[in-house]
């Protein structure tokens, strides 16, 4: 049995963040309606991220929303809201990602909601918490990455503050949302009561940071970013990735002098004392980049793998479909739409029992599910 | 009880804690958690790092040696007493020990038992080590940051370990709702590649349906290698500006920027963005970022400026977050790290309770738990 088989989900959210966290919550079970304004949904199906379109939606959109059902409603009508607040009784998880007021104004924020089901777990997404000055900003990932400091982390010291190259504010506030519904879930299944739980883009991007953000706020310096192959501003040489003769390789932490010699690279026996690795690590880097040009990452990997020094090949995707390590993981799924065009995604990446957790349902159409929905609401009646 | 060491594991159990969970780390007597010795910029505080400490905050250590039968034994009746069990031993470790899931849920039906692992318990991959930039180098998120003249750059911060961790409390807690309903334990397996991949589930969703066409990272500013022009961070006279996604005509008309007027089709705001980019470096420098940050409110264009720790710490913005709490150990100076990010009710969930000395809570944990043997027979 899947976890949350049984549990009813409304998700109003669009973009990244929310309909994320819903469709976790879709992967363990829970039945979602994806409740979205009748005047084009969801903006996420149409954002020009790519010229792709499959079954007339951006492949993002199918992604974060696959497994869900789509039921148009317009919030502003009046004549409609009799129905919302019957489905809104019936929901054990109600997700939102407005901007601070928005909810409000709509009739659905939690103190309106709560009256209408005093056990149901709201969820939501903000850009930069409901308090402060940032509260009415817009909630978008990179302006929520830089204001956090992130892009300072990211990058080579040369090079201006470098956003990461993937949406982690949304996704990880998403992720965030649920640990935080699934907790009140719990606590609901103990005590009976509901929750309101909120996050943010910034917190989930302070979050992230946090390890050198403890530093930070214990001794007050600033990160330097590595001006050579920079991977992680608080980590000494040789942490980093290097070119090779013919691609790329990634070497993690290991003591300075042994990888000298297992590379055969006696300009790397003079660092002898640990504290240099982190002092000098510029410096250091730089003779390794000199170094590993020379060979290939064959053959590198084959002088230090023996050794259990902690490296790594640099694949790209091509190459990383290409190796047992991925297809022994089966990660690969196809979600078919209700036209049965099949959009190939990733599956859950968590196992519960040993179990992987496929769900063949594809992302709906906008509105393809009106007519079931009235039918059991009505039924009910 | 977590089991675990390091950052994916402990991360993990230190959610639960937060969320209010009497969390045990059960530790090898003579070094306990690797990460009490691993220190960033050789901070410590106590004898252990400052690191560790943040990790591992609200918790409490009992030093176990499972080598030792006394030991082992202890253990394994805290174990049948216990909700949720974490661990991120290699694969085989915990079942020489009878500590694997048959052997836990033997003892207790009710456990939820969560492993990390860095590749799964498969396939040829399954003893490599599992250490955030390795993983970030075969998964292929280092080829989505950095520019494209770059070589692949590797995310400035151990976003894999973090990322992994917070699957695993997903796990845990979506198990602990099933046994509010069925009464039984579940197993909850996770593991650094799979989040890593999960990690660039937009980008692989577009690469499996588009030919494979791999994402090709704008060589201007990249921040994001599947968004056009002009999203990205520029450097303006005095500092940084983040432009996020929107019209290339509209942002030219803001700023003044005559040349961008050359680019009216939406179309090649993708295939031309590293020229279009290039315009905006070069235009961006001649104000400060003040200035444009004017114009571009003024239009609501979606903008920002780029904060630095320091900057960030001292704004008000920051500030009403209350994002920074102290947590102690006895006696000691505090320490400062950030509190968990989920509001719970309208209430932050903060802690003063710092990381416990390897084996402190050992005493008061086996009375509370009633582990010495004794009295476990008399019961």
């Amino acid at each position: 049995m899947k976890p949350l088989e049984g549990y009813l989900v409304l998700d109003f959210c669009q973009y990244l963040s929310g309909p994320y966290a819903a469709l976790r919550l879709a992967d363990f079970g829970a039945h979602v309606w994806k409740v979205e304004n009748p005047e084009g949904g969801d903006l996420y199906r149409s954002l020009n991220i790519s010229n792709l379109r499959i079954d007339g939606d951006q492949p993002i959109f199918h992604a974060a929303n696959r497994g869900k059902e789509s039921l148009a409603v317009d919030l502003k009508d009046a004549a409609q809201r009799p129905m919302l607040e019957k489905l809104i009784g019936k929901a054990d998880v109600m997700l939102v990602n407005y901007r601070p007021g928005v909810a409000k104004r709509l009739g659905l924020d939690y103190e309106t909601v709560r009256a209408l089901n005093p056990g149901i777990v709201y969820g939501s997404i903000s850009g930069y918490g409901a308090e402060g000055p940032w509260a009415s900003r817009s909630g978008q990932d990179l302006l929520a990455q830089s204001v956090s400091g992130l892009p300072f982390l990211n990058g080579n010291q040369n090079q201006p503050p470098l956003p990461m190259g993937v949406g982690v504010t949304d996704i990880v506030s998403g992720e965030q949302l649920v640990q935080g519904v699934l907790s009140g879930l719990y606590r609901k299944a103990v005590s009976g009561e509901g929750a309101c739980v909120e996050v943010s883009l910034l917190e989930a991007a302070l979050d992230i940071q946090f390890e050198g953000l403890t530093a930070f706020l214990n001794d007050g310096e600033l990160p330097v970013r590595s001006a050579v192959h920079n991977a992680n501003p608080y980590i000494g040489a040789p942490y980093g990735i290097y070119s090779t003769k013919n691609g790329y390789l990634a070497i993690a932490m290991t003591p300075i002098p042994g990888l000298g010699e297992l590379l055969d690279c006696p300009a790397l026996l003079a660092y002898q004392d640990s504290a240099s690795w982190s002092d000098k690590r510029d410096e250091i880097k730089a003779i390794l980049v000199g170094h590993l040009l020379g060979e290939t990452t064959e053959h590198w990997l084959s002088l230090l793998e023996p050794a259990d020094i902690w490296c790594a090949n640099v694949q790209n995707w091509d190459q990383l479909l290409q190796t047992e390590g991925y297809r022994v993981l089966g990660m690969e799924q196809d979600a078919i739409t209700g036209n049965g065009v099949p959009v190939r995604t990733l599956r859950c990446p968590i196992r519960i029992d040993g179990e992987r957790y496929y769900n063949a349902k594809g992302a709906p159409k906008l509105g393809e599910h009106d007519a079931v929905y009235l039918d059991q609401v009505l039924r009910q009646e | 009880m977590d089991f675990s060491q390091y950052l994916a594991g402990p991360s993990a159990a230190l959610r639960l804690a937060d969320l209010g969970a009497r969390v045990i780390k059960v530790e090898n007597p003579k070094t306990g958690d690797n990460s009490r010795h691993l220190s960033l910029k050789n901070m410590f505080s106590d004898g252990d790092s400052v690191n560790f400490q943040a990790i591992n905050r609200e918790k409490e250590s009992f030093a176990a040696d499972l080598k030792n039968p006394h030991d082992l034994q202890m253990v394994k009746r805290l174990v049948a007493q216990a909700d949720v069990l974490v661990e991120n031993f290699r694969p085989g470790v915990m079942k020489k020990f009878g500590l694997d899931w048959e052997g836990t849920s033997a003892l207790n039906t009710r456990l939820v038992y969560a492993t990390v692992t860095g590749y799964g318990t498969e396939g040829p991959w399954r003893s490599k080590p599992g250490q955030d930039l390795l993983v970030q180098s075969l998964s292929g998120l280092a080829y989505m940051n950095g520019n494209g003249d770059q070589p692949p750059t590797p995310f400035g911060i151990s976003i894999v370990d973090t990322f992994t961790g917070t699957h695993l409390t997903e796990g845990v807690l979506a198990c602990l709702v099933r046994r509010a309903k069925t009464g039984r334990g579940g197993r909850v397996e996770v593991s650094l590649l799979e989040s890593a991949l999960y990690l660039q589930l937009e980008g692989l969703t577009t690469y499996f349906n588009g030919n494979h066409q791999l994402p090709i990272r704008s060589k201007v500013n990249n921040a994001h290698p599947y968004v056009g022009a002009p999203y990205g961070i520029y450097e303006t006279k005095d500092g940084y500006i983040a432009i996020s996604m929107g019209s290339v005509l509209e942002v030219g008309k803001i700023l003044s920027c005559e040349a961008l007027q050359a680019y009216p089709d939406p179309d090649s705001w993708f295939p031309q963005r590293d020229e279009i980019k290039q315009i905006l470096c070069e235009h961006l420098r001649t104000r400060t970022t003040g200035e444009w940050l004017a114009l571009l409110d003024q239009a609501h264009y979606w903008s920002s400026e780029v904060l630095d720790w320091k900057q960030m710490s001292e704004s008000d913005g920051f500030q009403a977050l209350h994002f920074v709490q102290d947590i102690h150990r006895c006696g000691n100076t505090p320490l400062y790290t950030t509190r968990c990010p989920i509001h719970y009710n309208g209430e932050l969930l903060r802690t003063q309770k710092g990381a416990p000395r390897l084996g402190e809570d050992g005493e008061k944990i086996i009375a509370d738990f009633q582990l010495d043997g004794k009295e476990a027979e008399e019961r």
